[in-house]
């Protein structure tokens, strides 16, 4: 289930999008999510696509990788497209009883489907080839100027690379728990939404347990090793930007001004 | 004075009962007095709760005595300047692998310690290749800790605190954790640091395979040092260890009751091939004398 998910899962490869500044991964995330939504044609979603495709092809990460993060939102895409489906007032396409599909619906949903499925894999090739950590690196980086406003950046940061490294740790540590209460009859299959919430309460009390003392246990370790917040702190690999990253950010601005000049003009 | 000295060291919590009322106060280390050299290898042994963990902390300047003193490199752990030169010099590694490895790849959890110490770049990446060598973990700079075994994520640990340039390195139970194998791997990796690059190694643990090469022990019960000495003075006094509820190796424990039963061996034998020269040396002494009573039955035994 929560296994699924593949944000902040690092795939170990060599490629051209793994060795890119994490700063031009991010960014460019970003900019393909705003773009999904500024493009309301197909061929947006065309040139999306392409744009999508050419870097899951350049990352060298097996594709079923991707869709893997994909399984764990099946269910909102699901819910998005059938509200979007039957809940969109417009032209009747077909009228069963008092369900109707329109062709707006049609296309909203359909679009949406996509939106949200681009969007998934879209932040999974930044996630899947971008270490967590030069990617908090990258977010410290570029909200520096928050500094200013007294924004705990670094701290943030921290936290973030933090909680993606124990990601994995605490699924697994969920894994063992519910083996262990399954051992002792423990049911976690059966019954309604309500019963099977309610038997998730002896899974999630231990694991917060054992989260706490995992907390503690790695502050104190990173105290041992001297860490004390952002302060004198210098990097092992400090954020440079290469002849490729400024490529890189040429192919961003072309892609970002067709997809507006799309959205504009389409 | 050595590169760890604690005086008449104490260290006291309060017990707390549900509602937060104190039940009263545990003396967790009882003045203790420790002197290590530089180099050395000292292995601190106890059972569950006899304060050796708590010892280690006080090392490192995470916890701060009650009363007596702790020196590192002559600097006084209660002195607030002195706070990340003590650590940087007295690194710590911990029992469990996972919960004290930060970064996401083997070579950005080792350059975690130098990146906060705030040196240069190149140098940080010249300390990392450096100490992934020294543990044995080089070609595993790239992977995720996830995909590695105990053993190897701890020899990792290790390699981040060597990144460091300690003086001395304190291993809280860091083999508790793992596998035999695992166990093997970390203690030769901790061996290696102490033989060949010189390194001060305080080993705290209650495996007492792991301390027979230590220079000098430690053993604690109810937070005071009850026996000190080498490796080979504490183990011929196997009594006093089972009275402490601690094990002795097996090949210890047999010369121990060979000797009871009237086996001429020494005491304190630490090592499966130790024993089979001692009893071979008695057997041959016996063969040139051969009217000694009792060489039969010995044999036999043996």
């Amino acid at each position: 289930m929560l296994r699924d998910i593949t944000l902040g899962q690092y795939y170990q490869t060599d490629s051209v999008i793994h060795k890119l500044d994490p700063r031009v991964k991010l960014i460019a995330t970003v900019c393909f999510i705003i773009s999904l939504f500024i493009v309301g044609s197909w061929v947006g979603y065309a040139v999306a696509a392409v744009f999508l495709a050419v870097s899951v092809k350049l990352s060298n990460v097996p594709f079923k990788f991707m869709v893997k993060g994909m399984r764990a939102i099946v269910f909102i895409l699901l819910i998005t497209v059938v509200f979007n489906l039957f809940l969109t007032p417009g032209e009747v396409l077909l009228s069963v009883w008092k369900i109707r599909i329109t062709k707006e619906g049609l296309r909203m949903a359909l679009q949406m489907a996509v939106r949200l499925s681009f969007l998934i894999i879209g932040s999974s090739v930044m996630t899947l080839t971008t270490t967590p950590n030069s990617l908090t690196d990258a977010m410290e980086k570029l909200m520096k100027p928050l500094k200013i406003f007294k924004v705990p950046v670094h701290e943030v940061a921290m936290m973030m690379s933090i909680a993606l490294r124990f990601i994995p740790i605490l699924l697994e540590e969920t894994d063992k728990i519910m083996k262990a209460q399954i051992a002792r009859g423990a049911d976690f299959e059966s019954g309604n939404l309500i019963k099977k919430a309610k038997a998730m309460v002896p899974l999630l009390v231990p694991l917060f347990i054992s989260a706490f003392r995992r907390a503690n246990d790695l502050a104190m370790a990173m105290e041992a090793r001297c860490y004390r917040g952002g302060e004198h702190r210098t990097k092992m690999k400090p954020l440079k930007y290469a002849a490729r990253d400024k490529a890189a950010y040429g192919i961003l601005a072309v892609y970002f001004g067709v997809c507006i000049a799309i959205g504009v003009f389409l | 004075m050595g590169i760890i000295k604690t005086d008449k060291l104490v260290f006291e919590y309060i017990r707390r009962d549900e509602e937060g009322n104190v039940e009263g106060i545990t003396r967790a280390v009882d003045e203790v007095d420790l002197d290590v050299r530089q180099g050395d290898f000292v292995a601190v042994l106890g059972h569950n709760g006899s304060g050796k963990s708590t010892l280690a902390k006080h090392i490192n300047a995470i916890l701060y005595p009650t009363e007596g003193t702790v020196w590192v490199d002559g600097m006084d752990t209660k002195e607030d300047k002195d706070l990340w030169n003590i650590r940087q010099e007295a690194g710590m590694v911990f029992q469990n692998p996972d919960n004290q490895i930060i970064g996401q790849v083997v070579e950005e959890d080792v350059g975690f310690g130098p990146e906060n110490m705030g040196i240069p770049t190149e140098e940080i990446w010249e300390r990392v290749e450096e100490s992934l060598k020294a543990v044995g973990m080089y070609q595993y700079r790239k992977f995720s800790p996830n995909k590695l075994s105990g053993g190897q994520k701890q020899r990792v640990s290790i390699a981040g605190v060597i990144a460091m340039h300690p003086k001395c390195i304190i291993l809280d139970e860091p083999t508790a954790m793992l596998d035999p194998n695992g166990r093997k791997e970390v203690v030769r990796a901790v061996r290696a640091l102490n033989d060949v690059e010189g390194i001060t190694v305080i080993l705290i643990t209650h495996y007492m395979e792991e301390i027979i090469h230590a220079d000098k022990v430690f053993v604690m019960d109810k937070g005071k040092i009850a026996m000190q000495g080498t490796p080979r003075e504490i183990f011929s006094q196997v009594g006093k260890l089972k009275h402490l509820r601690l094990d002795v190796p097996q090949v210890t424990l047999l010369a121990h009751e060979l000797k009871k039963s009237g086996v001429n061996l020494p005491d304190g034998i630490l090592t499966v091939e130790e024993l089979t020269q001692e009893l071979m040396h008695v057997y041959e002494s016996r063969k040139s004398a051969p009217h000694l009573v009792g060489l039969e039955n010995d044999r036999e035994r043996v």
